[in-house]
């Protein structure tokens, strides 16, 4: 794709609102459509649109193989920790009123936050190594075949 | 048979057809890839199938207000459905994706993804092994 | 009125899509229309009050799956062979599980009927708790994070689970762990 000149600049437009957007996504989860799950995907779509255009040794210099590795466990320690902290105080496992006794309802909040968090790491994580994983074969059908 | 029930059933029956032809994709076909599509088309085929039995007509989306000020004449639609579906969809493709992955594990060892090729050169070792290693087994299969 | 016949409309599209993906042999094409597809479920299911799953699916079904299914025709082939089979077979079956389906739906209630059994349940429930016991308003997200935690959780670990095994099977770690091994057994023969 060394000659698009249109996509390139494009892409390098774009990969940043669509992170800004998948953060708000994120975080606006609670008040409108949107989530952990939802924000995983949109985030990990900026770094597969990156790889696409320049190629896969430069989205991987921003964002290497093994933190990507890490990521997909993080998410899923970070989701089963929410739980395992209102464990060890006393409720039960994923009671979010453990994190604020005195106030449940702001407990929630948090422990929803935390929880999509990890969801949201989760999924960016998998979905990149997924084309991390395609993408770092050998291609069978060179581009003029298309 | 009155038109209100036939009104009221239409959709679910349009669903079935699509469902129907996933699945056709995914028998009739011999190409792995695009068995997998005929299996995204029939999962999602099932995914509006799930929503659509919770859709409660005149009603809105599961979302109150910001203010929390809540009408109680609102009808909300119901929204179990939907997070069941949504945790699905992306369970989905992650499950599609090991799918695809096993596709380009069976091209690079085969050399080819049609189901018919596959099969022949399977049959092939088989008989070879059989050739081979028949009368060591007790005698040909 | 209207709504119903935007959502005949877009049955028709969908149909009409789907059928097309069964009959084309371009693989390039099938995919293509797999994401279309994908696309206008998606509008189907905001017709259908599920914002929600309509982003999920929008993101997911065109953005990353079609993506990825590019990706594997790279790796792969671009056209599917003449098929050796008559369809006859297949259609038979396609249409006996049709037909006991739709059999099935006949007994179901009306399509937007407020008091069938998915109404009734735990869902009202949700709606009547959730805005003084979790107090945000997206019912969804209350529910997907708190009253249903731990399905999520699980699902959480699938996607996980899916996401190694793409990685085990074609991410080359593995074969760099196993050349690892093999200069051991180089070192601990030399040593022996």
């Amino acid at each position: 794709m060394r000659h698009h000149l249109i996509l390139r600049v494009i892409t390098k437009l774009l990969a940043g609102a669509i992170m800004l957007f998948a953060f708000y996504v994120q975080f606006h989860g609670d008040y409108s459509p949107g989530g952990g799950f939802q924000a995983g995907v949109i985030l990990a779509v900026a770094f597969v649109l990156y790889g696409l255009v320049f190629g896969l040794p430069a989205v991987q210099a921003v964002l290497p193989p093994w933190v990507v590795h890490k990521m997909m466990a993080l998410g899923v320690l970070v989701y089963a920790g929410t739980g395992v902290i209102s464990l060890f105080t006393g409720y039960a496992f994923l009671d979010y009123t453990a994190l604020n006794p005195a106030h449940p309802e702001h407990g929630q909040e948090l422990g929803i936050l935390w929880v999509e968090g990890g969801v949201g790491i989760t999924v960016t994580g998998v979905m990149v190594a997924i084309y991390y994983a395609f993408a770092g074969r050998p291609p069978r059908i060179s581009d003029e075949e298309w | 048979m009155d038109w209100a029930y036939l009104l009221g059933h239409l959709n679910y029956w349009l669903f079935i057809v699509m469902m129907m032809t996933g699945l056709y994709i995914v028998i009739a076909r011999g190409n792995l890839v695009k068995k997998i599509v005929g299996l995204n088309i029939f999962q999602t085929a099932v995914f509006m199938f799930y929503i659509s039995i919770g859709k409660v007509t005149g009603g809105t989306a599961p979302i109150f207000p910001t203010d929390m000020k809540i009408d109680p004449e609102t009808v909300y639609t119901n929204p179990l459905p939907h997070v069941l579906i949504l945790t699905a969809i992306v369970v989905g493709i992650a499950t599609t994706s090991l799918g695809l992955a096993l596709v380009v594990r069976i091209r690079e060892s085969y050399d080819t993804i049609e189901e018919d090729d596959i099969l022949d050169i399977e049959t092939r070792i088989a008989r070879e092994e059989n050739r081979e290693y028949g009368d060591a087994m007790g005698g040909r299969a | 009125m209207i709504e119903t016949a935007i959502n005949f409309a877009l049955f028709t599209m969908l149909v009409v899509t789907a059928i097309a993906a069964a009959r084309i042999r371009h693989l390039f094409a099938v995919v293509m229309l797999s994401g279309a597809f994908s696309l206008l479920s998606a509008l189907l299911l905001v017709t259908l009050d599920a914002v929600d799953v309509a982003f999920t699916e929008a993101a997911v079904g065109a953005g990353i799956s079609t993506v990825l299914m590019l990706g594997t025709l790279a790796l792969t082939s671009r056209r599917e062979k003449i098929p050796s089979h008559r369809p006859t077979i297949p259609l038979i079956v396609v249409l006996v599980t049709g037909a006991a389906i739709i059999y099935g739906t006949l007994d179901m209630p009306n399509f937007g009927s407020a008091n069938s059994p998915a109404q009734t349940g735990v869902a009202a429930e949700y709606i009547e708790r959730s805005p003084h016991e979790i107090g945000v308003p997206n019912i969804v997200t209350a529910i997907l994070a708190s009253y249903r935690g731990y399905d999520t959780l699980g699902e959480t670990g699938v996607v996980f689970t899916a996401g190694v095994g793409v990685l085990m099977l074609i991410s080359g770690l593995r074969t760099r762990r196993r050349r690892e091994d093999e200069e051991d057994d180089d070192e601990a023969e030399e040593a022996g």
